[in-house]
């Protein structure tokens, strides 16, 4: 029991806070110079009629008041109808579906590799406050936070595609084929420079975060007595240390899901990888509203479950936490 | 077994945001303590008693400056001597039980203290739970993390891994501060043990009451300084024994001995 | 290093300096940014243009910096409307249990978006350009500075000092004057400065996307949009020096709102 009720109310914490994002969406659309009917006929825009038109707005309920017209979205929504996307000529589910799939693949590994190296340097770095290799991890960390993401892409794409030819140019796979019948090589290799770039610039938040746990541990008593007892620093730093930063780190990984989101709209935008966060830029340019809307649910879904894992796993690991019984 | 000779100690502390200037909290202390014997060191809080058994260990933050002469079984102990004697021939119990990683359970810190202590990693868990049986911590105890933990039961296992340790020397830090009074006598006892054994205990205290019953030799530190060390025997009737004003107030401003004279003035700063 | 923090004031009066001259240099730029050679199209980086020109000949160094200054100043206003919404929702939090669980619903809401994503609705419904940017920027950055605020506010309503302030009879404006402004103006300030590197890198990857500032502009996620194009060209220059610049000038301001940070702390 006592572990299910704050469940409970972490779930309905959830559906509230989607809710509110859902209404923050609708009310963004609403709001914005784009004729929802308009958006939804696209470029056939100049065929329709007004008849036509009126019949769209009826459909849809685009001449009802905004309430009513959320209330209707929602309902669509919960039937597992969100639209159709006039930019890829699709319903929106399938859209999402497709192309989530391909961002899977760049956002899981960077996420996997980020918070790996993440932890790693972070540790390195807090063995020994201000050692030299402290300096330089402590450096990296600071300047890969303040780089654009997309630039360092484009350097990455100049330097290893453009000038080496190393890595391909473009794309998921190489023009004209379809995904299917991509080779698990042919992949990877289209996905290794999106990856490493992903990867380098969202390791900075969790170094940071991890040496100043270590710091915070190598200088407190829990460290001085293990060096009363004759340790090392490295004996403490992976016997103590580690063990304090890991919980930290894991939280931190989990709740950034939303920012590491934000690198893959640009990293796919740079290197033209047809994921999520290419259709998202796509949906905004070319105001297809009814994917943006759907997009921006889903992705709010995945942050609150990040943020959500985040915060029962600390309830469920440590120890101080975890209810006796 | 350990000679201090003339020891001080320097600081750094920010006199303004950017300037850096060095305050002196140790000067000139001197004291020795042999095997066998507890020897006290007693002072209020700021006398610096705590970073006298950190210098003692090496385990003072890097930016500080020590003068003196450090002596351990008759070879000088410098900082790399001390790096080697850690948790072998040189033995701290913690003031604060802050000291116990919340997130490992009793038995297994004490046995990692085992093996720092030269224990192989297949003798240490044995080792380890003869040391918490030793000092009356049952099953439960031993698989509880330090949060479940009460403050006596905590600063046994931190004894406990002194123990483990069979070092000649054993710092004791305030072991007796926040306990109840049959808990306080306990530990207090385990530290006469100790002695008994033929180790030297080092008991660092402010509560000059407790600490004289187990102790053969006391020393009465103020604001960074040794001001006199007294057998034990001379803290008896108005203390005509003792040679400084400041010791002979200590003693008399006992709650058995009437309360006369209080220390009143107030202690200037260290500087 | 015998005296660590000297060594951090010299890099941050260095930063200052560095930022001050930028911001000067490309006052007296004029019209160069603008201006076109028409002799001189995608030249590498050489004397006449240390940077190198773009593709109608405009010169790469001086686009560079009049978008820093462009960057400096969204960044700056942004950053200063975001603290102000800041303060303002920890203020509203303040008033009661309801306004605070309010105010925690909103937060989270918006921390649940991803913050480009977020950013790029709020652009996209404000019809893009540069007030649509800097709204947004504030907008969508608030939200984890609030928290902080709050955090702080609650703190301090509970404090022994300020509740025997209000034991004495002291009145509210008193509180509000003696202890609840000191405590949390330099919050403030820090916390703008430290949302100054979010708000430049969002405002150019705003634009770099194409919902931010409009293609005429010399933005430096614009310039760096434009250099995409000519990628698979090897015309390096484009994109490798404003990028550098904008680094360089998020890194400088990093570090002054790290050492105020700092400096705070050690009070």
């Amino acid at each position: 029991m006592p572990v299910i009720c704050p469940l409970c109310v972490r779930l309905l914490r959830m559906a509230l806070v989607l809710l509110c994002v859902a209404g923050l969406t609708f009310g963004l659309m609403l709001a914005s110079p784009i004729d929802p009917i308009d958006a939804y006929l696209g470029p056939q825009i100049a065929q329709a009629s007004t008849e036509q038109r009126e019949m769209i707005a009826a459909r849809w309920g685009f001449d009802q008041p905004p309430l009513v017209q959320f209330g209707h979205w929602l309902g669509q929504l919960a039937s597992g109808e969100m639209g159709w996307s006039h930019v890829y000529n699709q319903p929106v589910s399938e859209v999402i579906a497709q192309r989530f799939q391909r961002s899977l693949a760049l956002l899981g590994l960077a996420w996997l590799l980020s918070t790996l190296l993440g932890f790693a340097l972070g540790v390195l770095a807090g063995v020994r406050d201000q050692s030299p290799l402290d300096r330089i991890i402590n450096s990296y960390a600071y300047i890969t936070a303040a780089t654009p993401a997309f630039w360092l892409a484009m350097l990455g794409l100049l330097l290893f595609s453009v000038t080496l030819g190393w890595t391909p140019v473009c794309c998921a796979g190489p023009s004209g084929s379809l995904s299917d019948d991509l080779g698990l090589a042919t992949r990877l290799h289209h996905l290794a420079l999106p990856v490493a770039t992903l990867t380098l610039l969202s390791t900075a938040p969790i170094t940071l975060h991890t040496r100043a746990r270590m710091r915070e541990l190598m200088a407190s008593p829990v460290a001085t007595q293990a060096f009363a007892q004759g340790a090392g620093r490295w004996e403490v730093a992976w016997r103590h240390g580690a063990r304090h930063a890991c919980l930290p780190a894991i939280t931190l990984a989990c709740a950034s899901l939303g920012e590491l989101f934000g690198g893959v709209m640009l990293i796919e935008q740079v290197f033209a990888y047809p994921g999520l966060g290419r259709a998202t830029v796509e949906a905004a340019l070319r105001s297809d509203v009814p994917l943006l809307m759907a997009i921006a649910l889903f992705t709010a879904l995945l942050v609150s479950l990040g943020n959500a894992t985040a915060d029962g796993l600390y309830r469920l690991i440590d120890p101080r936490l975890r209810r006796q019984g | 077994m350990l000679q201090i000779d003339d020891l001080s100690l320097q600081l750094p502390y920010y006199a303004s945001w950017w300037r850096r200037q060095w305050a002196e909290v140790l000067a000139g202390v001197s004291l020795d303590v042999r095997p066998g014997e507890v020897h006290a060191v007693i002072g209020a809080s700021g006398a610096g008693k705590s970073l006298l058994a950190h210098a003692l260990m090496g385990l003072l933050p890097a930016p500080h400056r020590q003068a003196g002469h450090l002596t351990f079984k008759g070879q000088p102990l410098t900082a790399a001597r001390q790096r080697q004697l850690r948790g072998r021939e040189l033995a701290l119990i913690p003031q604060s039980l802050s000291a116990l990683d919340p997130l490992v359970r009793s038995q297994r810190q004490v046995r990692w203290a085992a093996q720092r202590a030269g224990h192989t990693a297949a003798r240490a868990p044995h080792t380890a739970n003869q040391a918490l049986a030793h000092y009356q911590l049952d099953e439960r105890a031993q698989q509880a993390f330090p949060h479940q933990l009460s403050g006596g039961m905590a600063r046994r296992v931190l004894t406990a891994m002194a123990h483990v340790s069979s070092a000649q020397l054993v710092i004791a830090d305030e072991p007796s501060v926040g306990l109840d009074p049959q808990q306080r006598d306990r530990v207090l006892n385990a530290l006469a043990a100790l002695a008994r054994e033929g180790k030297a205990v080092l008991l660092i205290s402010h509560d000059l009451r407790h600490a004289l019953p187990i102790a053969q030799r006391v020393t009465i530190m103020r604001q960074g300084r040794c001001l006199e060390t007294a057998p034990a025997a001379a803290f008896e009737g108005d203390g005509h024994a003792l040679t400084t004003r400041y010791a002979q107030a200590l003693w008399r401003a006992l709650p058995d001995n009437h309360f006369t004279s209080p220390v009143t003035q107030p202690a200037p700063h260290v500087a | 290093m015998s005296q660590p923090r000297l060594s951090a004031l010299l890099s941050t009066a260095l930063a200052g300096l560095l930022l001050a001259s930028a911001l000067i240099a490309a006052a007296g730029l004029g019209d160069t940014p603008r201006q076109m050679h028409f002799d001189a199209r995608l030249t590498p980086p050489n004397l006449d243009f240390w940077f190198g020109t773009d593709a109608l000949g405009r010169d790469v160094a001086a686009r560079t910096l009049a978008g820093l200054t462009l960057s400096f100043w969204v960044g700056s206003l942004a950053a200063l409307f975001g603290t102000l919404i800041a303060l303002g929702m920890a203020l509203t939090a303040m008033l009661g249990p309801r306004w605070d669980a309010l105010v925690s619903l909103v937060i989270d809401t918006l921390l649940s978006v991803p913050h480009l994503l977020l950013l790029l609705m709020i652009a996209f419904a404000l019809g893009g350009g540069t007030h649509a940017v800097i709204i947004a920027v504030a907008l969508s950055h608030w939200p984890s500075l609030a928290r902080v605020l709050r955090a702080e506010l609650l703190h301090l309503r509970q404090a022994p000092y300020v509740q025997i302030s209000q034991a004495l009879g002291k009145s509210r404006g008193f509180i509000v004057r003696h202890h609840w402004i000191p405590q949390v103006l330099p919050h403030c300030l820090v916390g703008a400065l430290l949302l100054f590197p979010h708000a430049v890198l969002h405002e150019a990857a705003l634009s770099f996307l194409g919902v931010g500032l409009s293609a005429e502009q010399p933005a430096i996620g614009v310039l760096l949009g434009e250099s995409m194009r000519h990628v698979s060209g090897g015309d390096w220059w484009l994109g490798v020096f404003p990028g550098a610049g904008l680094l360089l000038m998020v890194l400088c301001i990093q570090r002054l709102g790290e050492t105020l940070r700092r400096a705070w702390a050690a009070r």
